[in-house]
C-alpha cells in the first residue's frame, strides 16, 4: 500500500510539472486529468471511497472533458514562448529550491519517522452530507452563491456587445 | 447532541442574507428596465445596502457589553468589531454605487450586472469580516476577489480594461494558491480550520517550530497580495489604470477593509501565539511598502496609476499597527481600525471628483486633465484639496487622526526609529499630493467645458467631504467606536 502511494504522488507531481510545461493546451489538459486520477488513488489508499469516486466524475470526468472540448473548438495551437526574463531564472529557480528545501525541512522535523499517524474518520456518503450540512453548512450556502457569481461573471464578460 | 445551526445563526447572517436577495432581485429587476431607466438598478443596490446597514446598527446597539455571538459551530462570529467592519463596507460600498451611475452612462456600460456584482461582493466582505474558520474565510475571499475581476474588467470595449482583469486575475488566482498552502498546513497543525482551536494548538508547541514558520509565511505573502504589500503589490497600478474609474474608487476601498479585517482576526485570534514571528516579518513588509508606495507615486502621470502607489503607501501605515500590536498593544488595532474608516471616506471622495473629469470625449485620468481645475471649477477643486490634504495626513482633516493614531501606538510599544520613518514618509508624501494640487491651481486651464455632475455625484461628495472634516475637527465618538469594535478581539 505504501509503495502505490509513493509511485502515485511521484508520478502526480511530475504530471503536475507536465501541466505547466507543456507547450500545446490538450497535452496540459490530458496531464491535469492523469495528475486529477491519480488523486483519486490516493484517496481511496486513505479509505475515503467517496471523495475518490467524486474526483474521478466530476473532475476528471465532467469538467475536463469541458476543457478539451474547449480547447480543441477554440483550435489552441502551440503556445509562443514569451521574453523570459533573466531575473526570473538567476533569482527565482534558486529561490523556489530553498523553499522546497525549507518545507521538506520542517516537514521532517514534525514527522522524524517519514509518516504521520493515520487519522481515523469515516468518509462514507453520509459522514460527508452530514458534515456539509451540518458543521459546513454556511461555507456550503455561501459557495452557492459564489458559484452564481461566477456564473455571472462569465455572462457579463462573453456575452455580446449591444 | 449539539445543534450545529438554529435560528440565532441564521439571524446573525441576515445583513449577509438581505444583501444577497437584493443582488438577486436587481438581476431579475433589470429585465423589466427600458435602458434609459437602468439607474433604478442603482437605486435598488442602495436600498438593499440600506436594510443591511440598519441590521447592522440594530446589532451594534444590541451587541453593547457582551463578547459576542458564535455561530455556526464557531465559524462565524458577529461581535462589534464585525458591525464595525461591515458597516465600513456597507458605506464604502453604497457611495460606489452613488458615483457609478451617472459614470456608466457615459462608459456605455449601464448593465445591472454590475450594481449585483457590487452587492455580492460587499456579501464576501462582509462573511470576511466575520469568519473565524479558515473555510468560511477563503470562500468569503473568493468570492469577493471574483466579484473584483469581472468588475475590473466590467468595460469590454476597451482593450485596458481587458488587460487589467486578465493581470488582476491570474496574480489573485496564484495568490489564492499560496493562502490556501498555508490554510493547508495550519490545518495539518492543529486539526481544525477553527481560528480558537489553531491559535490554541500553536500555543502548545515547542519554541523552534519550522512547520508553522512555513503555514504562517505562506498564509501572510497570500494576505499580502490581497492587500497589496510589497513585495507582492505588481497588480495594484495595471489594475488600478485598467479598470473603470468607479471599480478603482471601489477596489481601493472596500476589499482593503475586509482584508485588513481578515488580516486581524488571522493575526489576533489566529496566530497570536506566533506574535514575535509575524512582528519581524511585518516590519520588513511594512517598511518596504512605504518606501516603494511613497516613492513611486512621485514619478506617476496617470491619476489612477498615482492613486494605486498612494493606496500603497497607506497598506504600509496600516501595516505598522500590526507591530504595535504584536506588543500586546491594543491601540496598534485601534489605529488601524480608525484608518480604514477615515481612509474609506477619504479616497473615496478623491475619486469622485477624478469620476466627474471621465466625459464621452475624454479619458480624463492623467494629472494633466485636473489642469486649472480652479478657475474651470472652483468648489471641486477645493473639495480635491480637502481629500488630498487628508490623504497626506494635515490637520484638521481625517487622514490626521488616522496616521497620529498609527505613531503613537508605535512610539507607546517604543518602535521610535519606524515611528520617524513614517513621519518622513508622510512629508514625501506631502510633496507628491501637492503635485495634484499645483496642477489645479497653478497651471493653465487647457479646457473650459463645464463640469457636469448628476445627483449621485453630488450626494457621494456631500458625504465624503463631511465625514473627512467631521473625523478630523470632532473625532471622540469615532475613536470610541473604534476603541470599542476592538475590545472583544483581546482576551
Amino acid at each position: 500500500m505504501e509503495i502505490l502511494f509513493y509511485i502515485c504522488a511521484a508520478v502526480s507531481v511530475l504530471a503536475a510539472l507536465n501541466v505547466v510545461l507543456q507547450r500545446t493546451p490538450v497535452y496540459s489538459a490530458l496531464s491535469l486529468i492523469l495528475v486529477l486520477c491519480l488523486l483519486a488513488v490516493i484517496y481511496l489508499l486513505l479509505g475515503a471511497e467517496f471523495i475518490a469516486v467524486i474526483q474521478v466524475i466530476v473532475y476528471a470526468g465532467a469538467i475536463m472533458v469541458l476543457f478539451v472540448f474547449v480547447i480543441m473548438l477554440l483550435n489552441a495551437g502551440r503556445e509562443v514562448p514569451s521574453e523570459r526574463s533573466r531575473l526570473a531564472r538567476w533569482l527565482g529557480v534558486p529561490l523556489v529550491i530553498a523553499f522546497l528545501l525549507e518545507v521538506l525541512w520542517a516537514v521532517w522535523n514534525q514527522f522524524p519517522s517519514g509518516t504521520a499517524p493515520a487519522a481515523d474518520f469515516d468518509a462514507g456518503p453520509a459522514a460527508i452530507g452530514h458534515l456539509l450540512f451540518r458543521n459546513y453548512v454556511l461555507p456550503f450556502e455561501v459557495t452557492s452563491v459564489l458559484i452564481l457569481v461566477a456564473i455571472l461573471g462569465a455572462v457579463v464578460l462573453a456575452k455580446k456587445e449591444e | 447532541m449539539y445543534a450545529f445551526f438554529q435560528r440565532a445563526d441564521y439571524l446573525a447572517i441576515k445583513p449577509e442574507i438581505l444583501v444577497t436577495m437584493f443582488a438577486l432581485a436587481i438581476l431579475l429587476f433589470d429585465f423589466l428596465l427600458e435602458k434609459r431607466d437602468k439607474w433604478m438598478n442603482a437605486l435598488v443596490a442602495l436600498i438593499g445596502l440600506g436594510f443591511g446597514a440598519a441590521q447592522l446598527t440594530m446589532f451594534w446597539s444590541r451587541l453593547g457589553e457582551g463578547a459576542g455571538y458564535k455561530g455556526f459551530g464557531g465559524a462565524f462570529t458577529l461581535d462589534t468589531f464585525a458591525v464595525y467592519a461591515k458597516l465600513i463596507i456597507i458605506i464604502a460600498t453604497g457611495l460606489v454605487v452613488l458615483l457609478s451611475a451617472k459614470y456608466l452612462e457615459v462608459e456605455g456600460a449601464n448593465f445591472g450586472e454590475y450594481y449585483a456584482l457590487l452587492l455580492f461582493a460587499a456579501v464576501g466582505m462582509m462573511f470576511l469580516a466575520s469568519g473565524t474558520d479558515l473555510i468560511v474565510l477563503f470562500i468569503a475571499l473568493e468570492l469577493m476577489a471574483l466579484c473584483e475581476y469581472v468588475l475590473t474588467g466590467f468595460l469590454r470595449g476597451s482593450r485596458r480594461s481587458n488587460e487589467a482583469a486578465v493581470k488582476f486575475f491570474l496574480l489573485g488566482a496564484f495568490s489564492s494558491g499560496l493562502l490556501l498552502y498555508g490554510m493547508s498546513l495550519l490545518y495539518g497543525i492543529a486539526g481544525s480550520t477553527n481560528l480558537a482551536v489553531i491559535s490554541r494548538r500553536l500555543a502548545e508547541r515547542p519554541s523552534p517550530d519550522p512547520l508553522s514558520w512555513v503555514a504562517m509565511i505562506t498564509l501572510l505573502a497570500g494576505i499580502y497580495f490581497k492587500v497589496a504589500a510589497v513585495p507582492f503589490h505588481q497588480w495594484t497600478p495595471d489594475a488600478y489604470e485598467g479598470a473603470p474609474t468607479s471599480i478603482t474608487a471601489f477596489i481601493s476601498v472596500a476589499p482593503k477593509v475586509a482584508s485588513f479585517a481578515f488580516f486581524i482576526r488571522i493575526l489576533i485570534e489566529g496566530l497570536w501565539p506566533m506574535r514575535a514571528e509575524w512582528q519581524l516579518l511585518t516590519i520588513g513588509v511594512a517598511v518596504a511598502t512605504m518606501t516603494l508606495g511613497n516613492l513611486a507615486a512621485i514619478t506617476q502621470t496617470n491619476i489612477k496609476r498615482f492613486f494605486g502607489y498612494s493606496t500603497i503607501s497607506h497598506v504600509g501605515y496600516l501595516l505598522l499597527g500590526f507591530v504595535a500590536a504584536a506588543d500586546g498593544n491594543r491601540e496598534g488595532v485601534t489605529a488601524i481600525v480608525i484608518y480604514l474608516l477615515v481612509y474609506a471616506f477619504m479616497n473615496l471622495g478623491a475619486f469622485g471628483v477624478i469620476i466627474l473629469m471621465r466625459r464621452r470625449d475624454l479619458i480624463g485620468d492623467e494629472i494633466d486633465d485636473l489642469s486649472g481645475l480652479m478657475t474651470r471649477a472652483p468648489g471641486m477643486a477645493i473639495l480635491m484639496l480637502i481629500f488630498l490634504l487628508s490623504l497626506a495626513g494635515i490637520p484638521p482633516t481625517a487622514g490626521f487622526i488616522g496616521k497620529y493614531f498609527i505613531f503613537l501606538s508605535l512610539i507607546e510599544t517604543g518602535h521610535y526609529t519606524l515611528a520617524v520613518l513614517a513621519v518622513g514618509y508622510a512629508v514625501v508624501a506631502l510633496y507628491y499630493y501637492f503635485r495634484i494640487v499645483v496642477a489645479m491651481f497653478m497651471k493653465k486651464v487647457p479646457d473650459t467645458v463645464p463640469i457636469a455632475m448628476g445627483m449621485g455625484v453630488r450626494v457621494a461628495l456631500g458625504v465624503t467631504l463631511v465625514m473627512t472634516l467631521l473625523i478630523g475637527i470632532y473625532p471622540q465618538p469615532f475613536i470610541a467606536m473604534a476603541r470599542e469594535a476592538v475590545r472583544p478581539l483581546f482576551l
